[in-house]
């Protein structure tokens, strides 16, 4: 008789069994185009769409570049090629007329965000927080938004900015990340259906978080959205995504872009809470293949913007959300928290890329390697010749639970003036037998002890969050984490 | 309190106890003395259920029931409090909120509310006192960078805050000047009471001294080889082992 009392078997084995709490299905009749990215298809989303004559030649441009390009392999990740033939690039809930107001969502959609405790309905809106969210291709739903008009500020969906305020989206739309940036950009460029515009006016501070949530529910279906938020000179945003979606046993293409634009005095603030469905935790069968590219350009003066990522989810996560630092004095920042498990791979990290004078960056990222994952930090930190007194501190952490698992770092970093300075700090820590049984000791469980010890590893970036978020973050590391032991 | 019923026990595949005995009743203070390797910490990493330790045979009862089959939180929350002699350093967790997180693992063992952060710094003002320390060492890092002689106050402290009902000391002692061996041992005899039983752990006699056993047992090869009284350990202290342990070989 053994006296296995640290994470014994029996109890892996209940832990194991905890699913993914998100992984229902709505059933909800929908349209969804045929499989296949073609120009056919893409005049087809557009014209569903009542695109501006500018949006369709973007999209037809970017479909002509992609025959051009090939899928990236240079990430330590491990997946079989992704046939785009394979997918279906449209789907959106049938709803006979537009939608007003919330009495017309079909109220199983309603439930179905409910359930993700994104409430929607008037009485129970969260407080202080605008919600725009989006199922499949379409959204369903923006909150306050009426509110947020009075003080200038535009939070919709992107096929309403592109009927109401066609110049804007013209004027910003591909600025940060061209068509030409990457594979997956490219293809978002040409067939992206949905996602959140945000325009902030001179001289505003958008007086709530704003927040969209995203959940794919159609399986063989792709999701595409691209985000736009345009901050013009002294005025402040804080936006949040979050997402999630159902089991299935086929992998699912997210391939998003976001876009970040700040002009003089201008600070965004952008905030990612990933909880896709990571694939079947035994097989590994099934999960979301999460390609993002995620930029943003500090335009102006003594602009400023940060990231802020909790990445938890999906079979495969492959983003590096950056800052192009043009202004001078302009300020980047990335916190990141990667957690992946049983056979998730994530390989992400950050671009900061100094160009302006006396530009700072701050890179602080925490990964989590649990189970047989796999992951990886890869970071550039580029300071060109007109980045005079540039600044840049990293810091990137690893921690290991188990023996199984692995984490990697590939730190790129690229100087060209004598100017500036440059800071790398890493470590690896690992998470022992000895510490939980601590824990135990004084009574504290060993799944609440794991949980304490990654929040306390992971505290530096959850103080980044909006606090209506952080919270729900470190709950969310904890549900992972107890799916996960062993 | 705490009955160690004939225990074959393995670490690593290797022997180490072999048919322990021991009783311990309510508001008794034991020490265990022994040579180095004769198994005294694998007595404590039996009790509080340590994962090494591979149990062959014989039984654990604590308050007269088989606690063998309890995980080691389990256990704790029972009672069975053991003072680490090596306290792990655990970084970006807070001294303080593990100890409030223990205490409140128990009060919800026991059925009562939490007790929240403003509260609880009230309640341990006084025992924090006790081990001779202040607030600030709260909001460090657990155990972190502490010196020897903090980590062992540290320990103290969580045991009097969660007032377990057997308390093993290991080898408190070690590492510890003469003054801060006043300090924890003061704390300790503040702890003693008749419902509560203690099983301290020790090399030398000096910890006796303070903190005055009622019973002293002899442990080599993994056995208890003698009982006596406290001056069972004064013998010791001024022969050594060697007189006890030939009949033994």
């Amino acid at each position: 008789m053994k006296n296995e009392s640290v994470l014994s078997k029996k109890k892996i084995e209940e832990m194991a069994e905890t699913s993914y709490k998100y992984g229902f299905k709505t059933d909800i009749e929908s349209e969804t185009a045929p499989k296949g990215l073609s120009e056919d298809v893409i005049r087809m989303i557009s014209k569903k769409k009542n695109e501006p004559e500018f949006m369709l030649d973007f999209r037809l441009k970017a479909l002509k570049h992609l025959s051009k390009m090939t899928e990236p392999d240079w990430a330590n990740l491990n997946y079989p090629k992704i046939d785009l033939q394979d997918i279906s690039y449209y789907s959106e809930p049938k709803v006979k007329k537009k939608l007003d107001s919330l009495d017309d969502v079909d109220p199983e959609l309603l439930k179905t965000f409910e359930k993700l405790g994104i409430p929607l309905t008037e009485q129970k809106k969260l407080a202080n927080v605008a919600v725009d969210a989006i199922f499949d291709s379409v959204s369903v739903a923006t909150t306050f938004k009426d509110k947020l008009l009075k003080v200038g500020v535009v939070f919709c969906p992107f096929s309403e900015a592109l009927e109401k305020y066609p110049d804007l989206v013209k004027k910003y739309l591909g600025t940060v990340v061209p068509h030409t940036d990457n594979y997956f950009a490219c293809v978002n460029a040409a067939a992206f259906t949905e996602g959140s515009f945000v325009y902030i006016p001179k001289d505003t501070l958008c007086p709530m978080e704003l927040s969209t949530y995203f959940r794919i529910n159609t399986e063989e279906t792709g999701q595409f959205e691209r985000t736009l938020i345009v901050c013009e000179d002294n005025s402040y945003v804080s936006y949040l995504e979050g997402c999630t979606a159902p089991q299935f046993d086929t992998n699912q293409l997210h391939a998003a872009v976001v876009e970040l634009v700040a002009l003089d005095n201008a600070e965004i603030k952008y905030s990612t809470v990933q909880n896709w469905y990571a694939g079947d935790p035994v097989t590994g069968k099934g999960g979301i293949y999460n390609f993002v590219t995620k930029r943003g350009k500090c335009q102006g003066k003594k602009s400023k913007i940060s990231w802020t990522q909790i990445e938890t989810g999906s079979a495969i996560t492959w983003k590096y959300p950056g800052c192009v630092l043009i202004g001078e004095g302009s300020i980047g920042e990335f916190y990141s928290v990667a957690l992946t498990t049983h056979n998730q791979q994530a390989d992400t990290g950050t671009k900061m890329i100094h160009i302006g004078k006396n530009t700072k960056s701050t890179i602080i990222s925490k990964g989590i390697s649990a189970g047989k994952s796999q992951n990886t930090y890869r970071g550039l930190v580029q300071m060109n010749k007109s980045a005079k007194g540039a600044d840049n501190f990293t810091q990137c952490d690893s921690m290991l639970i188990g023996d199984k698992c692995g984490a990697h770092t590939f730190p790129y970093i690229d100087v060209r003036n004598a100017s500036s300075t440059l800071g790398h700090e890493a470590a690896t820590v690992k998470v022992t037998d000895e510490q939980l049984f601590y824990f135990q000791q004084r009574g504290i469980s060993a799944e609440d002890a794991l949980t304490t010890i990654v929040n306390g590893f992971c505290k530096d970036v959850f103080k980044k969050l909006p606090t209506e978020f952080a919270v729900e973050a470190t709950q969310l590391l904890g549900l992972r984490l107890e799916e996960s032991v062993g | 309190m705490l009955e160690i019923k004939n225990v074959f026990a393995s670490i690593n595949g290797v022997q180490i106890l072999k048919g322990t005995n021991l009783t311990i009743k309510p508001g008794e203070v034991h020490a265990v003395m022994g040579p180095n390797g004769s198994g005294k910490s694998t007595l404590s990493k039996l009790v509080s259920g340590h994962p090494d330790v591979e149990i062959e045979s014989g039984d654990i009862l604590l308050n007269g029931e088989s606690i063998l089959d309890d995980d080691p939180d389990i256990r704790a929350l029972k009672g069975v409090f053991m003072a680490f002699q090596y306290p792990v350093e655990v970084p970006g967790v807070q001294n303080g909120s593990f100890l409030r997180m223990a205490y409140n693992a128990k009060r919800k063992f026991q059925g009562l509310d939490e007790v929240d952060p403003m509260d609880f710094e009230e309640l341990i003002q006084e025992k924090l006192k006790w081990v001779g320390m202040n607030e600030k060492f709260l909001d460090r890092p657990l155990n972190q960078g502490f010196s020897g002689g903090e980590k062992k106050r540290n320990e103290i402290l969580q045991l009097a805050v969660l007032e377990p009902t057997l308390s093993i000391l290991d080898e408190t002692d070690s590492g510890l000047d003469i003054d801060a061996l006043r300090t924890v041992s003061e704390a300790v005899n503040k702890m003693i009471n008749k419902d509560r039983s203690f099983l301290v752990i020790t090399h030398y006699q000096r910890l006796l001294n303070h903190i005055v056993p009622d019973v002293v047992h002899i442990f080599s090869e993994g056995q208890i080889i003698k009982t006596g009284d406290k001056s069972l350990a004064l013998e010791v202290e001024e022969k050594g082992y060697d007189w006890l342990l030939q009949p033994v070989s």
